[in-house]
């Protein structure tokens, strides 16, 4: 459980987060969600302690991260997974050494148990035999699938993402979607998720933040996004043909 | 004011790096590889200039004594003081400025705007430990590269001098062996290990804290170049007149 009161986060005098509350349940996917230039990926890394917020507070299961020392907080991060926007692979490593990284460097296990335990995260994400490429030569969706597989090798407690599914085709979305899916209940993990895929929202919003300006514009699950009046939601969420067909359908099926 | 505030987080970067160290297994590993990269990589460049500039200064100084009663052993110990005392440990750490400084603040700065370091962060690891401990303990090395610079600077001046007709071999040697003070290679070999963690430290600064992307990268490497040469530069004439005069 993650809670977050009031962040306010500004860049050289331009308030990007405008006080920010909300909370990230455990076991639960959380998904934020917001059009390009919300906030998404600000309020993720302010989250993660990565950038300085002027005003508010971030409590990681009751503990207040900016009241952490700094061991406390690298004990803390040791237990989080990150996806970032753009993979942030290591680049001087082959795809194999960058998901072994974290296992190297937090726990005691064999170079064989190591080995066997990249094979199977790589597995998860749809990779097989990629695992002597570097970064450089992979495409934009393999970074990306490596760097959730990075992400979860070795079993966070808290995992980010930040746009998981960008950049991937509507299948292999689809199979991220429920591998993190399946991660966050199998391992009971609280799970954020920055979005603006549609699917995704459909597949595994169990809890929805919606950002608008760099404020929190509305709050709800995926069951509820579709029958809200709030007019900033239904116009984003309604902005592709697709989903209008979807809402018509929905609306004719009701009547 | 700016310029306190960067030093002062120059010393701070020094002090978080040689807190929370990484596990000694991947270190080790970090450490060998930077060893490859920053002095093994460098020995072909390093031989090649004192080789060539050794032979220059002793041509130089034996087209300057025209006067018949200057002994010609002179041209040999004039090639050694300028290539131990200066040459070797000063000039080739400008070199090196560029060389391994330049190569230290982009690939450190290429993670830094590629979110490499903030994912290193992430994890729980201390960044800066990582990256640039292992830069600062294989440039550890670099008295050993000086030695070799100072060693065929000789050897270059001793080839331009035979070959040139310059003086003869016997005369260079006894040139080199006249009035020789221990305690200018223990000058030479002080210098040369403060420049080496300048080396090591600066250009690391400069990529660390940028910000920016591929186009402020190149930047930083060439500010950085500049301020690891400055440095070097007045460090130089501060230990000279500390330690010789
Ligand atoms: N390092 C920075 N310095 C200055 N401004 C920034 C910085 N990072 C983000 N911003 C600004 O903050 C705002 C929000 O950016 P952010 O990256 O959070 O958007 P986002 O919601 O993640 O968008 P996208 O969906 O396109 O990734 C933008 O207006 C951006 O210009
Ligand atoms: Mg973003």
């Amino acid at each position: 459980m993650i809670e977050v009161k009031n962040i306010h986060k500004s860049f050289s005098g331009v308030e990007v987060l405008k006080g920010i509350s909300t909370s990230f349940e455990k076991g639960k996917t959380n998904l934020i969600i917001g059009q390009s230039g919300s906030g998404k990926t600000v309020f993720i890394k302010c989250l993660l302690g990565l950038f300085d917020y002027e005003e508010g507070c971030i409590a990681y299961d009751g503990k207040v991260f900016s009241e952490l020392s700094e061991d406390q907080k690298r004990n803390l991060r040791a237990e989080i997974g990150m996806v970032f926007q753009g993979s942030a692979l290591f680049d001087s490593m082959t795809i194999a050494q960058n998901v072994m990284f974290p296992l190297k460097m937090f726990t005691k296990q064999s170079r064989s148990e190591m080995e066997d335990r990249v094979d199977f995260v790589l597995k998860r994400v749809n990779l097989i035999d990629a695992h002597n490429k570097m970064p450089s030569e992979a495409s934009g969706g393999m970074q990306k699938r490596v760097a959730i597989a990075r992400a979860i090798v070795n079993n966070p407690k808290y995992l980010f993402c930040d746009e998981p599914n960008s950049g991937l085709d509507p299948k292999t979305s689809i199979i991220i979607d429920n591998l993190i899916q399946e991660i966050t209940d199998e391992y009971n993990i609280t799970t954020v998720i920055n979005s603006h895929d549609m699917n995704s929202v459909m597949e595994i919003g169990e809890k929805i933040v919606f950002l608008k300006d760099g404020l929190k514009a509305w709050e709800g699950s995926k069951d509820t996004i579709f029958k809200t009046d709030n007019e900033v939601v239904t116009d984003f969420v309604y902005s592709s043909e697709l989903m209008k067909k979807v809402r018509q359908m929905y609306i004719e099926e009701k009547q | 004011m700016k310029y306190l505030h960067y030093i002062g987080t120059y010393f701070l970067m020094i002090v978080e790096m040689f807190r929370k160290p990484t596990k000694w297994s991947v270190m080790k590993q970090l450490i060998l590889k930077d060893i490859d990269d920053l002095i093994i990589g460098s020995l072909g460049i390093v031989a090649f200039i004192s080789f060539f500039v050794g032979g220059v200064v002793t041509i130089q100084t034996a087209l300057n004594i025209s006067n018949p009663l200057i002994p010609k052993y002179l041209v040999g110990f004039a090639t050694r003081q300028s290539v131990i005392l200066e040459f070797a440990p000063t000039f080739i750490s400008i070199i090196m400025a560029g060389k391994v400084g330049s190569f230290i603040t982009s690939s450190i700065g290429t993670m830094r705007v590629t979110e490499q370091i903030d994912a290193l962060e992430v994890m729980g690891i201390n960044s800066l430990n990582y990256l640039v401990f292992p830069k600062f303990i294989s440039l550890l090395l670099y008295p050993f590269v000086i030695s070799i610079a100072m060693f065929l600077g000789i050897l270059g001046g001793m080839a331009a001098c035979v070959y040139g007709g310059f003086s003869s071999l016997s005369d260079y040697i006894i040139g080199i062996q006249t009035d020789f003070i221990p305690f200018h290679i223990t000058y030479a070999f002080i210098k040369t290990t403060i420049f080496a963690f300048v080396l090591a430290t600066i250009p690391s600064y400069h990529g660390y804290y940028m910000t920016g992307g591929a186009l402020e990268v190149g930047k930083a490497s060439t500010t950085s170049f500049v301020w690891t040469s400055v440095v070097i530069i007045l460090l130089n004439y501060i230990l000279t007149q500390m330690l010789l005069s």
